[in-house]
């Protein structure tokens, strides 16, 4: 069978984790918001965001790493928007975060057109390059898959690990997974429930926009509307289909990454030619929703996640 | 014996408002080290308000706090704690998903530090829960323990934490009478140990029995404080409700006709509670029918039934002899039956709504409060306002959310909803369950008055002395069966107990066969 070829191609794998890196990233961010028991609907919006920011920096000649840096400060603008509204306010979650996200994705297509006013086509910057690393990408299939991808790509798997080594092991992690389970007790030992959310929400949110700026600055190297094209939303499901697990999430990501990558090739088939090609595009979103209700009938989802806390009040 | 006293803590002159309602008024309190201070008071009293102040959850209008000389600021948590005071909160701040550990080493480090120094905490939980008595696995999930467990958390997380002043929030209120027993021993090392305690309650034995002194709040003031050893049971009852505590006095009855029948009522189990098996009951009019035995035996079913949320799977219900088909909780409604629901915050209001809302919640569509599909507000509010008055519920108003309310005034609110509506028959299900003593005999003498109206009370209790007390008729409920019916004095507590653990129950079948 061709596709059975497909899936034992390094070229495919290549594909399915570069196209799961900007996705592992959102889903990180999304993961630590909710961990931290607020809903961050902005994630679509901070994406494009993100994306622009990112690519817009190196375009007016910043350092690829600043660039990155950039679209981190600018995601943690629009997360401190969202938590100043959903954590002190309380506001609800849905409305805060579709706000934030037709915010963020209206001002970018703004700030673009203040910015380049009279270009037809979006310029290209140069973008991060992939880095081979040292004996590990000789080896066969697994090398080339994993181990020639970019830099972004290689610190989207560490900051798996480290936030998993966090929200498991340190003191901080502890009060963030305390915040989202049950307030009240984060309170009564003392801290901030305020404080601990908003800054879960700021990084979160700073993190979905690394996720943006990925698509401009390593699986592109240029800015389009539309570019982001509801992969935000991808990320929210695939934190309810990780349980809640960063490394649950990556393996969610990865996943439906290898599905995107494994249409695109099929279109290409023998197969491809007798089934209309939208078949294929669905394919991706039908999977992972059937993946979602087998998963999420176990997912333990963070008892205060889009509660309100309010101190004082009873 | 020891010189003078080490004063642990002071409030001064503490006031608290929530909107219009005055929770402390220019409170004061003192406590010496190694004291247990009691703080009594009904529901609403206060006690609760004052504590979270302490504890700097809420702030105060004004007033100062003073641990061991020094004066704390105001709505911080975190100095009040640095100050070495802990506090056990009534409704635990614990959370279900994390582990014992994780609770209580919650927010003891550092969060900047990147060591949590997981062996260490656990060495020093287990020498805590050791040398306490107070055995918990430091790996078990909270959601996993049990309620008595859940507090032996709540006081190790205190204790971690080398509190000098521990606040405990009605700790026996979930308590059976050896756990009671067991938390006493634990208090009594620690005081040993230096702790000073304030112990909330309003059961007056446990107070006599921990404390060395009470401190009595009614209103949100102070309505005076005494030495154990000065006072007696009755003497506090009389302080904390400013009468004499007196119980109702309970005239014979003459019952009427059925108002409401089950018959040969089967329904299925409720999770895991068993349902009715072939029930057979007839409420009469002027009568109160006492429900007694031990939770989880049919209560809840034969209260669903009753209340028509349950239609029977095999049987009759009848109203007034008349065989009904439809048995909906409206149906039950506009046949006059009225419900005090067990759990009052979870089915009896809606937490954010104002008491007219809650008020009207189950007649809304009646003409009293509605004409041709509108509401009327004016109509509406007259009733909340005329419940508030008649029935002494202590708000700010009627348009304040219930859920500011105290449990008492809540019920209260239920009560007036219920009797107002004239009922025929008033499913009571454990009405006075955590109420304090002065609200408790207040629901008592409506429930009889009730029945010298001529309504039918179903008076569904575990508490067998509130049972023998009020009911003209008792019976037991047992796996979800019923024993006969027994007069009022026919049967002893013991007696009863016995069918309570489902002895009788054999008798009537080998009697049968």
């Amino acid at each position: 069978m061709e596709i059975i070829e497909i899936l034992f191609t390094a070229s495919f794998w290549a594909a399915a984790i570069r196209i799961a890196s900007p996705l592992i990233f959102a889903t990180l961010g999304e993961l630590i918001c909710e961990r931290a028991g607020v809903l961050n609907l902005g994630i679509e919006g901070i994406m494009v965001a993100g994306a622009f920011a990112g690519w817009m920096a190196v375009y007016s000649g910043t350092g690829l790493w600043v660039g990155v840096c950039v679209a981190m400060i600018v995601g943690m603008g629009f997360g401190l928007l969202h938590s100043i509204l959903t954590v002190p306010f309380g506001l609800s979650q849905h409305v805060v975060g579709l706000g934030v996200t037709l915010l963020a994705t209206s001002s970018t297509y703004y700030a673009y057109r203040l910015a380049l006013p009279e270009v037809t086509s979006p310029p290209k910057i140069q973008a991060f390059q992939p880095y081979e690393i040292p004996i590990l990408s000789d080896i066969p299939l697994l090398g080339p898959a994993l181990f020639s991808q970019t830099p972004l790509t290689y610190l989207a798997f560490i900051l798996v690990a480290v936030v998993a080594v966090v929200l498991y092991r340190t003191p901080l992690g502890l009060a963030v997974r305390a915040a989202g389970e049950n307030p009240a007790a984060v309170a009564a030992q003392g801290l901030s429930v305020t404080a601990i959310r908003m800054g879960a929400v700021m990084f979160g949110s700073g993190l979905m926009a690394v996720g943006g700026a990925f698509l401009t600055m390593s699986a592109f190297d240029s800015f389009f509307f539309e570019m982001v094209n509801g992969r935000g939303w991808i990320c929210i499901a695939l934190v309810v289909f990780g349980s809640w697990r960063p490394g649950k999430a990556l393996l969610g990501a990865v996943l439906f990454a290898a599905f995107d990558a494994l249409q695109i090739r099929v279109q290409q088939t023998s197969l491809g030619t007798q089934i209309p090609y939208q078949i294929f595009l669905m394919m991706p979103y039908i999977l992972s929703i059937l993946a979602l209700v087998v998963m999420s009938r176990r997912a333990e989802v963070p008892a205060a996640l889009m509660v309100p806390f309010n101190k004082g009040e009873r | 014996m020891c010189s003078t006293p080490v004063e642990a803590l002071s409030l001064d002159a503490i006031t608290k408002r929530f909107g219009e309602l005055t929770a402390n008024d220019a409170v004061s309190l003192s406590l010496n080290q190694g004291e247990v201070v009691a703080l009594l008071g009904e529901n609403g009293a206060g006690k609760t308000t004052l504590m979270n102040i302490l504890f700097g959850q809420y702030t105060a209008d004004s007033g100062t706090v003073r641990v061991f000389g020094e004066t704390i600021p105001p709505g911080n948590s975190r100095a009040a704690l640095d100050a070495g005071v802990g506090m056990v909160h009534q409704h635990f701040t614990l959370a279900d998903n994390l582990t014992v550990q994780e609770n209580i080493t919650l927010g003891v480090r550092s969060l900047l530090s990147l060591r949590s120094d997981r062996a260490g905490a656990r060495a020093r939980i287990t020498a805590l829960s050791e040398k306490y008595h107070l055995a918990v696995s430091p790996d078990a999930r909270v959601g996993a323990l049990s309620v008595g467990e859940r507090q032996r958390v709540e006081i190790l997380k205190a204790l971690y934490r080398d509190v000098r002043i521990l606040i405990l929030d009605e700790p026996t209120a979930v308590l059976t009478p050896q756990e009671t027993d067991d938390l006493f021993a634990t208090l009594r090392l620690a005081i040993a140990d230096g702790l000073s305690i304030i112990f909330i309650s309003h059961k007056l034995h446990e107070v006599m029995a921990i404390a060395d002194r009470v401190v009595v709040l009614r209103h949100g003031k102070m309505a005076g404080g005494v030495r154990i050893a000065d006072t007696d049971k009755q003497a506090l009852a009389a302080m904390m409700m400013g009468t004499e505590a007196t119980p109702p006095k309970v005239a014979k009855s003459t019952p009427g006709a059925a108002l409401l029948e089950l018959r040969n009522v089967t329904t299925p189990d409720v999770g895991n509670a068993p349902g009715l098996r072939s029930v057979s009951l007839a409420l009469r009019a002027g009568q109160i029918i006492g429900l007694a035995g031990v939770s989880g035996n049919g209560q809840a079913a034969m209260a669903d039934v009753v209340g028509g949320l349950v239609s029977p799977a095999q049987g009759q219900v009848l109203l007034a002899d008349a065989e009904v088909n439809n048995w909906t909780p409206r149906a039950a409604v506009q046949s006059g039956i009225a419900r005090i629901p067990e759990d009052r915050h979870k089915t009896g209001t809606i937490a954010d709504f104002d008491l007219t809302e809650n008020a009207i919640l189950e007649r809304y569509k009646s003409a009293d409060f509605s004409t041709r599909g509108w509401l009327n507000w004016g109509k509406s509010r007259a009733f909340a306002d005329a419940i508030i008055d008649k029935y002494d519920v202590r708000c700010p108003g009627a348009d304040t959310p219930i859920r500011l309310l105290s449990g008492g005034n809540m019920q209260k609110l239920i009560l007036g909803r219920v009797l107002e509506a004239n009922p025929q028959v008033i499913l009571a299900n454990q009405p006075v369950r955590g109420l304090d003593i002065g609200a408790v005999n207040y629901v008592h003498s409506q429930l009889l008055a009730a029945r010298d109206r001529g309504a039918a009370v179903l008076l569904i209790s575990e508490d067998l002395d509130e049972v023998m007390a009020l009911s003209d008729v008792i019976h037991v409920i047992a796996d979800g069966r019923l024993s006969p019916a027994f007069d009022r004095g026919q049967m002893t507590p013991a007696q009863l107990g016995l069918w309570m653990a489902g002895q009788g129950f054999e008798d009537e079948v080998a009697h049968a066969s």
